[in-house]
Formats: C-alpha cells, sequence, structure tokens
C-alpha cells in the first residue's frame, strides 16, 4: 500500500474492519454458517415447507402492494412539498418522517387500535364490509406506514434540483404539461425513483414491529417471514430459524445487488460530470 | 534554499503520473511549472510539497534528502488551488494556525503581532475577524497567502495560484506576487495552465507534457527557442504548413526555410500570427482572404494558401483588405520541426 | 427577482385544478396515515385521564425498562458515533483496494430484517452458536442480558453515522486536511480542529436519528433480550407485554412516551437540516465518485 499524506489510516480503518466485521460480518456469516449445516435436503424442506411459502407470499404480495402504493403517494408528496407552498407545508415536511422516527412497536399498536373493529376507521370501515385489522390489508397499511418517508426522501431533493431550464425547454417546444411530466421529468426522477422503491420494498419485506400487532398472525394467512422465523425460534427450533433467515437474508443481498445495478444504469445519464 | 529533483517518478493507477522528472531550482528563484491538464504538473508540486509521495527518485531541499519527510516537517507552504482556508476560522484565526500548532512555541502576543505583519503585507488590514465566505476571491488568495508564509516556510508553494480569479483581479495579484517574492526572497514554485502567466511571473519556467519535462528555460529561452512544435504550440497562437525537409531546408512554395537539426523528411513550418507579412502583391505564398476580424490593435486575417493551408495573422488597423481579395503572404520568421 | 414582478410564467403542474387536487389528496392521505396514528395514542394513554397514565409511566416495570433504554443508547450510540467517524475518515480522507466494498458493507444493516439480525446474533452468542458455549463456560452472559441487546441495537444502526459524515466529507475533499497538515498539524489536531468543526452538524443528525432508531428497536432487540419483566425489557419490548397482557393504557402510555421521543427527534431533525446537515443528500449513494483528478 502507498504511503498516505494524512495520517490516521492504521487507526481509523482498524477500528472500521473491527466494528464493522464484529458488529455486521461475523452475526451474519454465523447465521450462515448454521444454515449451511443444515445439508441441502433438510434445508430445502424447511424452506419450501407449505407453511413457510404461505409466508413468502404472504409477505412479497403485501410489501408489493405498498411499495406501488407509496410510489404514488410518495411521489405525490414529493412533488406537492417541493413544488407547491401552502399554509403548513413545512409541517407536513417533518411529519413525513415520523415513521422512519416512531419506534415500530408503537406504530403497531397505534395502527391497530385505528383499524380494529372498534377503531376510529375500523369501525367507519366496518358498514362497508372492509375489515383492515388482522388481515392482509392490515399487513399492508403497516407497511405502507413504515416505508413511506423513503421514495418521498430520495425524490424530494432530485425534484428540488431538477434545473427549470429543462422544463421551460420543453414548454418552449410546445409540449403539455402531462408530456413534459412523463418525458422529461420523470426520465430525471428514474434513478431515485428505483432507489426509493427498492429501499422501500426491502424494508416492508423485513418490517416486524410494526406488523405483528396488526396482521393476526395466522398461519397460512396472515402470517408473515419475519414472524414465522421469530416462532420457531420460540419453538427452539433453530435450525429452522436459521434456514427461513437465510431466505430473507438472501432476498436482502439480491435485492441490494440488483439496486446497485439498476441505479448504475440509470446513473449512466446522470453521471456527475 | 535549493531544491532539487533527481529522477522523481510517480505512477497512478488511472491518471496524472510523472515518469522521471530531475530539476533544479536555484535558491530565491520563481519558477513557473507550465504545462495542460494532465501533464503532472500538481503532482510534480505535490511532491515537492509531501502532499504525495513519489514512487522512485529524490527530492532534496538543499543538501538534505527530503524525500521521506512528511509533510508536517518539510517546512513548505502551500498555497492551494481553491485556497482550503479553514471556513469557521476567522482570517486572523486561518493564518495564526500554523503558528499555533507549530512545534515552536510562541506566545500570544508574539502571534497576533505577527498576523497583523502579514495582514500588512497581503494588504488585507483590518479583515482579520472576517470569516473567509464574508471575502471576495482575491482578498481570500491573498489569505492563503499568508497563512502559508506564516510559518516561514523554506519554499513556497502555489497550485494554479490565480485559476479561480478573473482576468483584471488576476493581473493585479500576478504583479503583487512578483513584488512579494522580490521583498522576501524565498524559493516559489508555482503551477500554471497559462502561458501568459507563466512568462510573465516566472525567473524560469518548465514546461511539462505528458509527465515529463519538455523544455525548461528563462521566459525568452522558451519563447525565442522553442524546442518542440508542442511548445511552439503551448505558448501561443501559430500556424502550421506541412512540408518536406531536405538538406536542412524545408520547402515551401515560396522558397525554402533554414531548418537547423530537423532531420529530411516530412516536416511541420510554424509560424506566429505576427511572423507573417501580407502584401496585395509581389514575391510570398498566394493566399485568398476568407474573414477579417477587427480588434482593438489590429485587423486579423483568416485567409488559405492555394494548397488548402489555412492561415492567420495580423496587419495594421489601416491596411485596406476584404474577405475576397487575393494577396502574398510573405513568412518573416518561421521554425521547422519534424512532423510526428 | 423582484416583488413588483412576482407572477411568474406557471411551470409544469401549476395549473390551479392539479394543484388543489394534489395537495387535498396528500394532505388527506398524510393525515389518515401519519398524523392519524399519532393522535389516537395520545387519545388512548390520556383515555383514563392523567392519574391512570401517570401511575402506569410509574410503575417499576415501565420506569424499569425506560432505565434499561436509555442505558443501551448511552452504550451504543456513542461507540456507533465513533465507528461512523473512523468510517468515514478511513473512506474519505484515503485511497484503498475494496474501499466501495467496505462501503457497501457497512450499509448492509439497513437491508436486513431486524429479525433476522437477532436470530444471526443468537448464533454468534447463543448456547448453540459460535461462541456461546465457551462464553457459558466462562459465566460470560452477553444473550438475554443487556450485552446482547447493545450488540443488536449497534447492527441495527451501525451505518447511521457513517452515511451522514461520509457523503458530506467525499464533497469537502481532502484539501482542509491538508492544508493543516503542511502547516504542520498533527492527524488529532487536525481532526479536531479543522475536520470536526465542518462536520458537527452531520455528526449530531447522525447521532440523533440513531439514537432514536436505539430507543425504538424492537424486532433484533426482542430476539436477544428474553423479554424477562423488569430486567431485560426495553420500551418498545416492554408495549408489546403490555399491549398482550390487555394493560392498554399502560401499552399506550408507554408508547406515547416513545412518541415524545420521535417528535422531538424530528424537531432536532428540522433545526439541523437549517443548519445544512442531512438533506440536500442526493438518492442513497452507495458508492462514492471516485477522487476527482487535479
Amino acid at each position: 500500500m502507498r504511503r498516505n499524506v494524512l495520517p490516521g489510516l492504521r487507526l481509523s480503518l482498524g477500528v472500521t474492519l473491527f466494528y464493522v466485521g464484529l458488529i455486521v460480518v461475523l452475526p451474519l456469516a454465523a447465521l450462515v454458517f448454521k444454515a449451511a449445516s443444515l445439508g441441502p435436503a433438510d434445508y430445502w424442506a424447511i424452506v419450501s415447507s407449505p407453511r413457510a411459502v404461505a409466508t413468502y407470499r404472504v409477505t412479497v404480495l403485501c410489501a408489493l402492494a405498498a411499495t406501488v402504493f407509496n410510489l404514488f403517494f410518495g411521489l405525490a408528496l414529493a412533488w406537492v412539498l417541493t413544488r407547491y407552498r401552502f399554509p403548513g407545508w413545512r409541517f407536513v415536511d417533518a411529519l413525513v418522517d415520523l415513521p422512519f422516527a416512531l419506534p415500530t412497536a408503537v406504530a403497531g399498536i397505534a395502527l391497530t387500535a385505528l383499524f380494529s373493529a372498534n377503531g376510529w376507521f375500523g369501525a367507519a370501515l366496518a358498514p362497508l364490509g372492509i375489515k383492515v385489522a388482522y388481515t392482509p390489508l392490515g399487513i399492508m397499511i403497516a407497511m405502507i406506514f413504515t416505508s413511506l418517508p423513503f421514495i418521498v426522501r430520495t425524490v424530494q431533493p432530485v425534484l428540488e434540483d431538477l434545473d427549470p431550464a429543462l422544463e421551460e425547454a420543453a414548454q418552449s417546444l410546445g409540449g403539455s404539461d402531462w408530456t413534459i411530466f412523463r418525458k422529461v421529468i420523470l426520465p430525471l426522477l428514474k434513478p431515485a425513483l428505483l432507489a426509493g422503491l427498492s429501499l422501500s420494498f426491502a424494508r416492508s419485506l423485513g418490517e416486524f414491529g410494526a406488523i405483528i400487532f396488526i396482521a393476526g398472525n395466522k398461519p397460512f394467512e396472515t402470517e408473515i417471514t419475519a414472524l414465522l422465523i421469530f416462532i420457531r425460534l420460540e419453538e427452539y427450533d433453530y435450525q429452522a430459524a436459521a434456514a427461513i433467515a437465510s431466505v430473507l437474508l438472501i432476498t436482502a443481498f439480491s435485492m441490494l445487488a440488483l439496486t446497485n445495478f439498476m441505479q448504475a444504469r440509470a446513473l449512466r445519464y446522470t453521471a456527475r460530470g | 534554499m535549493k531544491i532539487r529533483l533527481e529522477n522523481v517518478v510517480k505512477t497512478f493507477d488511472t491518471f496524472r503520473a510523472v515518469h522521471g522528472v530531475s530539476l533544479d531550482i536555484g535558491s530565491g528563484e520563481l519558477v513557473a511549472l507550465l504545462g495542460p491538464s494532465g501533464s503532472g504538473k500538481t503532482t510534480i508540486l505535490r511532491m515537492v510539497a509531501g502532499l504525495e509521495y513519489s514512487d522512485g527518485g529524490h527530492i532534496y531541499f538543499g543538501d538534505q534528502d527530503a524525500t521521506d519527510i512528511p509533510v508536517r516537517d518539510r517546512g513548505v507552504g502551500f498555497v492551494f488551488q481553491h485556497y482550503a482556508l479553514f471556513p469557521h476560522m476567522t482570517i486572523g484565526e486561518n493564518i495564526a494556525f500554523g503558528m499555533k500548532v507549530s512545534k515552536l512555541k510562541r506566545s500570544t502576543e508574539e502571534i497576533e503581532a505577527r498576523v497583523k505583519d502579514l495582514l500588512r503585507l497581503v494588504k488585507l488590514d483590518g479583515l482579520q475577524d472576517r470569516f473567509p465566505a464574508q471575502i471576495s476571491g482575491g482578498q481570500r488568495q491573498r489569505v492563503a497567502l499568508a497563512r502559508a508564509l506564516a510559518v516561514d516556510p523554506k519554499v513556497l508553494l502555489l497550485d494554479e495560484p490565480f485559476g479561480a480569479l478573473d482576468a483584471n483581479v488576476r493581473r493585479d495579484l500576478r504583479r503583487w506576487l512578483r513584488e512579494i517574492h522580490a521583498e522576501l526572497g524565498i524559493t516559489t514554485l508555482f503551477v500554471t495552465h497559462d502561458q501568459e502567466e507563466a512568462l510573465d511571473l516566472a525567473d524560469r519556467v518548465v514546461i511539462l507534457n505528458g509527465g515529463q519535462i519538455v523544455q525548461e528555460g528563462t521566459p525568452e529561452q522558451v519563447c525565442r527557442q522553442p524546442n518542440s512544435a508542442f511548445v511552439m504550440r503551448f505558448l501561443g497562437d501559430t500556424n502550421s504548413l506541412k512540408t518536406t525537409v531536405a538538406n536542412g531546408k524545408a520547402q515551401l512554395p515560396a522558397g525554402e526555410i533554414d531548418a537547423p537539426g530537423c532531420p529530411d523528411g516530412p516536416a511541420e513550418v510554424f509560424v506566429r500570427p505576427g511572423d507573417l507579412d501580407w502584401a496585395s502583391d509581389g514575391a510570398g505564398i498566394p493566399a485568398d482572404v476568407h474573414q477579417v476580424l477587427d480588434r482593438p490593435g489590429n485587423r486579423r486575417i483568416l485567409a488559405a494558401t492555394v494548397q488548402g493551408d489555412t492561415l492567420e495573422f495580423d496587419v495594421a488597423p489601416e491596411t485596406v483588405v476584404k474577405a475576397g481579395d487575393r494577396g502574398m503572404v510573405r513568412i518573416i520568421r518561421a521554425k521547422v520541426f519534424a512532423a510526428g | 427577482m423582484h416583488a413588483t414582478r412576482s407572477k411568474k410564467p406557471p411551470r409544469v403542474g401549476d395549473a390551479p385544478a392539479i394543484r388543489r387536487t394534489l395537495i387535498a389528496i396528500t394532505l388527506l392521505l398524510g393525515a389518515l396515515l401519519i398524523l392519524a396514528p399519532l393522535l389516537v395514542i395520545a387519545v388512548q394513554a390520556f383515555s383514563e385521564g392523567w392519574k391512570v397514565f401517570a401511575a402506569a409511566i410509574a410503575h417499576p416495570d415501565t420506569l424499569s425498562a425506560i432505565l434499561l433504554t436509555v442505558v443501551t443508547a448511552l452504550i451504543a450510540v456513542p461507540i456507533n458515533t465513533a465507528f461512523g467517524v473512523a468510517a468515514a475518515w478511513s473512506i474519505t480522507k484515503f485511497d484503498f483496494p475494496l474501499r466501495r466494498l467496505l462501503l457497501v458493507v457497512t450499509e448492509i444493516p439497513f437491508s436486513i430484517s431486524p429479525i433476522v439480525a437477532g436470530v444471526a446474533y443468537l448464533f454468534v452468542y447463543g448456547l448453540q452458536g459460535l461462541f456461546g458455549p465457551l462464553l457459558d463456560a466462562y459465566g460470560i452472559k452477553i444473550l438475554f442480558a443487556l450485552p446482547g441487546i447493545v450488540l443488536a441495537s449497534m447492527f441495527v444502526t451501525a451505518p447511521f453515522v457513517a452515511r451522514e459524515l461520509i457523503p458530506l466529507m467525499q464533497a469537502q475533499g481532502r484539501d482542509l486536511e491538508e492544508a493543516a497538515t503542511s502547516l504542520g498539524a498533527s492527524g488529532w489536531r487536525t481532526f479536531l480542529s479543522v475536520t470536526l468543526p465542518n462536520i458537527r452538524w452531520a455528526m449530531l443528525y447522525g447521532i440523533i436519528l440513531c439514537n432514536a432508531r436505539v430507543m425504538g428497536e424492537f424486532g433484533a432487540v426482542s430476539v436477544v433480550s428474553g423479554n424477562i419483566r423488569g430486567q431485560t425489557n426495553t420500551l418498545p419490548l416492554h408495549i408489546e407485554l403490555l399491549y398482550h397482557d390487555y394493560q392498554t393504557t399502560g401499552a399506550f402510555a408507554a408508547a406515547f412516551i416513545l412518541t415524545l421521543l420521535a417528535v422531538v427527534t424530528i424537531i432536532a431533525k428540522v433545526a439541523l437540516e437549517r443548519r445544512g446537515a442531512g438533506r440536500r443528500r442526493r438518492a442513497p449513494i452507495v458508492t462514492p465518485a471516485p477522487e476527482v483528478a487535479k
């Protein structure tokens, strides 16, 4: 390694590697090691058991639905917060961070209180025949809540920095608002949107605290994967817990890789110059 | 303090490399490292400062081998391209910083007095309580210099000292830096990509390209005896005409030109715009005027020879000439370098 | 822009109908999805009056949960901050091989379910884990005790301070530190008097977010804590316990405290953003741009 001019590489890199190694890499390696010690047949049996597969389906479908909802709502929020000034916009802007700042358990009991049969929203929805609490809809709501800020906060700065001249150029060429939005603005937001989407989706896949209160947790119906891991632990079935946890881990890593790849692709024309 | 670079080498993974540069800088000399971007000039400056370590070769300060001395102990004053003033410190605190962190302990009064002296030297008296963001670019540049001088450096190093300033401020600061150098007599090395700046300011100019020294000498030497097509082009506007050299003579339609030291074969003749003469008839190379650009001091003519070479040259303001005219171009002075 | 010429040509989406519709939709959804949960906590916490609320807070188990949560934060946050500063310094001030990989690894905890994190710690320090038997032989208790809670909290918040500092220090470059060093300052001196003053707001920003997450972490901690009432129950775990015991008011009273923490966090965040911390940051940049050639 080259000699360095600024001091402190050995100390700072040493601390960093030690911390990352001990806190992040070691536990994940231990988990992989444990899951790998199962052997392919046993591992497959556990991760493909009907109950586990049911949790994947519930988790992925709800996360997808929540992410799609947040795509539209998050984009609208980001747009409204950057483009329009109305009384109280600062308050709304600050409020967007609440789902990040509010502990998930608190969010969980609050949403359950709202949507249970005798809650503010639950009571209003009941006559319409809509049940949210203890159904997949509840899982979705919890995921929407916890992952909402991701899209807003990734899109907002890009929208703020958008060069007005681009829009003006498009207007001078005779484009309608909708065309300009679709053909000029949206493509420029794409990298940020992709980043926000994948963060939001990853968060929904892994969310636990906010969901378990509202989900009802009925096997095959409203049981999410994270909860099944927890249940296996409580049954002292550590092997199964490791195996199912490894599925979530692999999913998270794939998401991370995919995001990096997509961002690199999407950023190719917004490369820093 | 004399500085000597001996076959200094620096390789990077991706960019700016220095391939075996040797250079002697005399005590008290003001030397410019001049070259296009990527020529390795900043890397050389940073190696002299100790902000980069060379991969090979030696750097001597006087008789001492300074190659391995870390920048903190090397005793150089470095002025950064974008000044690198500490934004959270006042001008006074910026200038005092080096004295405060020095191993050599100074009293507070001593430091304050020195800060005052330096502010006077750089003509910024009274600005010591401002923050860098509150002063102009030219003033920041002077603060950066004062800060570098505060630690009594053996060598002053400046990276593109006027690069970020507009033309008028540059000219003023250039004169002023010359005065300061004359007053303090400190060995000074600066990097620039602006040939005018280098020629105006330096005792000696070192021209770099591709990580190597192409030519070094006084401004007069490099201007009058450029040793390559690169130096010829880099130092100013020039016309070039394709030709062949035979027996030390370059062959042109208008006759032969001496090409001392130029091997036989394809070559290029270089002529500065001021070294071409225009007449409506007589001897010379026939050329058609394409465009006339009027400038405060002269008229610049863009013309093409019958062979298809384009020429640019200046004529006196009262010359009557317009696009479409045909006339004769005479070469007063030229340099010939082998093509390649 | 002069006030007298405030009328600007409309930008895209400035048509009144669009504007009003979008604002109305987002405000309505925002109120239903974000504001309502906030209100319902307050309403539920005080549904039986101040006295019941106060009694719920003053319950020894609740107090011990608060204490444990605070102690956890007091240990985890400073260590995490030190790590964040070290990581940012090494990654932004030097070029070394695999720098980008290190950055990606640092950010991993963001994409991993807290439950997975908790389980992973079981397999390091638990009886069926790597070091469990060894630790047990020496009578060292990590899981189902404070150290386990702290470790799990440090996992989930590992990137918090680093991710605030890295983009900022990357953008600031190395000039200031090089200048300080060339003036003769030592490494610590350079860090304390040149680097730190320029990153302090971003650092505080990271610390505040890190603290909020440590105090609110549920999933990872619920795996490693063992939920021993009055001993290893942090405040979020205590909420769950009360809730499942049908002590709804107690649960919401505890939740109200954490909600206050969230509100304070947001206010501090907004205040720091006015000082230029956080925000203005583009989409999470996993890969810093290579050093720009001079």
